[in-house]
């Protein structure tokens, strides 16, 4: 994975007596304390961190926690304190004027959270504005245009005026402007949180799709956690102005670094982020071509289970067979662990959610079967797990 | 307690009268604007002189019944054409395109001036601290004031009479230009900023067409303003319709007074409806 943007010591003091400020930052002084001392406000305290080439990357924290501050210093939509941004390597603090737009132009579109469309013009217009200040041609423009707007599902509302769209499609037009620029970065401030719960859940599923052939790097604020922890392949958690956190989300979901974080993921719907591979544990398994049913019992007494999974000697699942088909093999004397397998096993695989197989799950009696993209046994779910694990309490993998 | 009354008077008129005499001095160059100005005022003339009034009339009826195509406003339409008529039963016509033409005069040169002034003030909260007072002095002072250096400046006649409208008529355009840059959206700014507009394309993308219809409305205020200086420039000289009121008033003559005061709000009515239905035309 490659750096695409590094952020340094990045800090945003508002108001007047900034140096004061900044020397009583050094000192550890808090942000109350700084206020009541100079009256500047602490925007973002001396950030660092590192968002890699194709990631979402999503800032979470309280109102005022500096997330807007922090995104804004990105594109110096507002003007850092102090420390640098590197994009590819290149500092954005160090360079012009015009140097500074081109990066505007060419590497960053911005998605706003109230959309930011201009209602004097189409959305046709809306949608071609970063390449019309660019000086693009019409034919060239409109072609791009349409393109961007096939891609979020709205071609044919070109003429339209933005009031004249819900809100839901107006943010994706905002984002289609943001597309039609071809910007490697794009910069997404709350864009989601003035939907109503539907619509944001379907912009959410959009741009997960999108992001699966485009690979853009996104930075992408939220409030809500739940939002984070679906399209966020690392989460950065803020409060004060400072970095409390920066993780993927089962990092911040299994080891919250403080008790602001731990409040934080306190009324996260767990089943949405954990996984069949987070809630499995070890199963017992028989192997049909080697072991034979004395073996089995004996096995599914240590675990103390009636049950065992039948393998083959690749590991692949064969199927499942109850303690007492075995008992009954046993006293009959027979090897033939074939004729009681039952093959009537639910599988799933690692990466589905819990949430998608928790209705099965409570329903069958049979714990489900995690197998890999070989068709190999993994682990199976039982129900215990799964409750304690969306009940908050650490997974006891393959206790 | 210090009585103020005792100490010696601040010689504020003196400094006054020093002040406009040292710019007496520039005569040059008040020529040099007194030409430009008449310049302007010749070809309003001209033209309004050209229109045959029936024309006139018709132009006026035809443009009211475009700005206002979705609304269709008959009764207003009405309104102007029999309004104009009277005008030219009570041959006033001539004095009423004067007074036009000074209105529009003053018009053109306060959004000539007052526009740009204006953007610079909604860009700059410097310039914003410093213009606001003076804007305030400006519309506040009696405009009678304003005749006395118009007259040092510019002598007797039309000339004179567009300087004391400007000056009173312009804070509007000023000050509804610079509130409506100001009232756009920061998300809008942030929006163009953000994908790299320079402050030109700013302003003329986003900012200009988004304060439009504010702008309008101030355009709209100094027309009135500069329509309600008629009767004071006529006392300078500027021919028209407040001419007319202001011999009426000489002579005591109650009828004539009223029936040119008619005339004004008759033209006041026609300025007023047209600049607000173009206004609205160009919304959204
Ligand atoms: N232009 C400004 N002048 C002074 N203080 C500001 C300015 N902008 C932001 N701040 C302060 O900086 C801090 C961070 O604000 P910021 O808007 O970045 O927070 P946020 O995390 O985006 O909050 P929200 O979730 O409400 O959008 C706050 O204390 C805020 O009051
Ligand atoms: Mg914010």
């Amino acid at each position: 994975m490659t750096i695409k943007l590094q952020v340094k010591n990045l800090t945003k003091i508002f108001g007047k007596r900034v140096p004061r400020a900044k020397e009583l930052l050094k000192q550890g002084k808090s942000k109350a304390a700084i206020l009541k001392e100079t009256g500047a406000t602490i925007g973002v305290d001396r950030a660092n961190f590192e968002v890699e080439s194709g990631e979402i990357f999503v800032i979470m924290g309280l109102s005022g926690s500096g997330k807007s501050t922090l995104v804004r210093m990105i594109n110096r939509l507002i003007e850092p304190t102090e420390g640098s941004v590197l994009i590819d390597g290149e500092d954005l603090m160090q360079i012009d004027k015009k140097a500074l737009r081109e990066v505007r132009r060419k590497k960053m579109s911005m998605v706003f959270q109230n959309f930011g469309l201009f209602p004097n013009r189409t959305i046709l217009e809306n949608t071609a504005y970063g390449l019309e200040i660019q000086g693009i041609d019409k034919a060239t423009r409109e072609q791009k245009t349409n393109e961007a707007l096939d891609l979020v599902g709205l071609n044919g509302y070109g003429d339209q005026y933005p009031t004249q769209l819900s809100g839901g499609m107006q943010q994706r037009v905002g984002l289609a402007r943001a597309l039609a620029n071809d910007a490697e970065i794009l910069l997404m401030d709350e864009a989601f949180s003035a939907l109503d719960p539907l619509n944001r859940s379907d912009m959410q599923d959009q741009l997960l799709d999108l992001q699966e052939t485009m690979h853009k790097t996104i930075i992408f604020i939220s409030h809500d956690l739940n939002e984070a922890l679906k399209i966020g392949d690392h989460i950065m958690i803020m409060k004060d102005g400072e970095i409390v956190q920066t993780g993927t989300p089962e990092d911040i979901l299994t080891r919250p670094a403080d008790e602001y974080v731990e409040k934080f993921i306190e009324n996260v719907d767990r089943s949405k982020v954990y996984t069949a591979g987070n809630v499995m544990i070890r199963p017992t398994t028989v192997n049909i071509e080697k072991d034979g049913p004395r073996l089995a019992l004996k096995r599914m007494r240590e675990n103390e289970v009636s049950n065992a999974y039948v393998v083959n000697s690749k590991r692949e699942l064969v199927g499942i067979i109850d303690a007492r088909d075995v008992l009954e093999l046993v006293r009959k004397e027979s090897r033939d662990l074939q004729s009681i397998v039952n093959t009537e096993v639910p599988t799933t695989d690692e990466e589905t959610p819990i949430a998608d197989i928790l209705d099965d799950i409570s329903q069958t009696g049979i714990p489900f079967a995690v197998l890999n993209d070989k068709q190999q046994l993994r682990g199976i779910i039982i129900r215990g797990a799964v409750l304690g694990a969306l009940a908050g309490n650490e997974v006891n993998h393959f206790a | 307690m210090l009585n103020l009354m005792t100490i010696t008077k601040l010689p504020i008129a003196n400094w006054m009268d020093h002040f406009v005499d040292w710019l007496t001095q520039f005569t040059g160059f008040f020529n040099g604007l007194t030409n430009f100005i008449g310049g302007i005022i010749n070809a309003f003339q001209w033209v309004f002189d050209l229109i045959p009034i029936w024309l006139f009339i018709v132009i006026i009826a035809g443009v009211t019944y475009l700005a206002n195509r979705d609304t269709k406003k008959w009764g207003l339409i009405i309104f102007e054409v029999l309004g104009l008529l009277l005008i030219w039963n009570l041959d006033f016509w001539r004095d009423m395109t004067q007074t036009l033409t000074l209105v529009l005069t003053s018009s053109l040169i306060s959004l000539v001036i007052g526009v740009p002034l204006g953007i610079w003030m909604a860009k700059s909260d410097i310039v914003q601290a410093i213009f606001k007072p003076i804007l305030d002095f400006m519309q506040t002072m009696p405009a009678f004031v304003y005749l006395i250096p118009a007259v040092a400046f510019f002598g007797i006649g039309m000339v004179p009479g567009v300087f004391a409208s400007v000056i009173f008529a312009m804070p509007p355009t000023v000050r509804m230009t610079n509130l409506g840059i100001r009232q756009v959206p920061t998300e809008l700014i942030e929006a163009s900023d953000s994908y790299g507009s320079t402050e030109w394309q700013k302003l003329i993308k986003v900012q200009l067409p988004l304060a439009k219809s504010t702008l309008m409305a101030g355009v709209n205020q100094s027309m009135m303003l500069a329509l309600s200086m008629v009767v004071i420039a006529s006392m300078i000289g500027a021919m028209g319709l407040g001419t007319r009121v202001y011999f009426a008033v000489g002579r005591n003559d109650a009828g004539g007074g009223f029936a040119a005061g008619l005339a004004i709000v008759i033209l006041a009515i026609i300025i007023d409806r047209l600049t607000q239905a173009l206004n609205r035309q160009r919304k959204h």
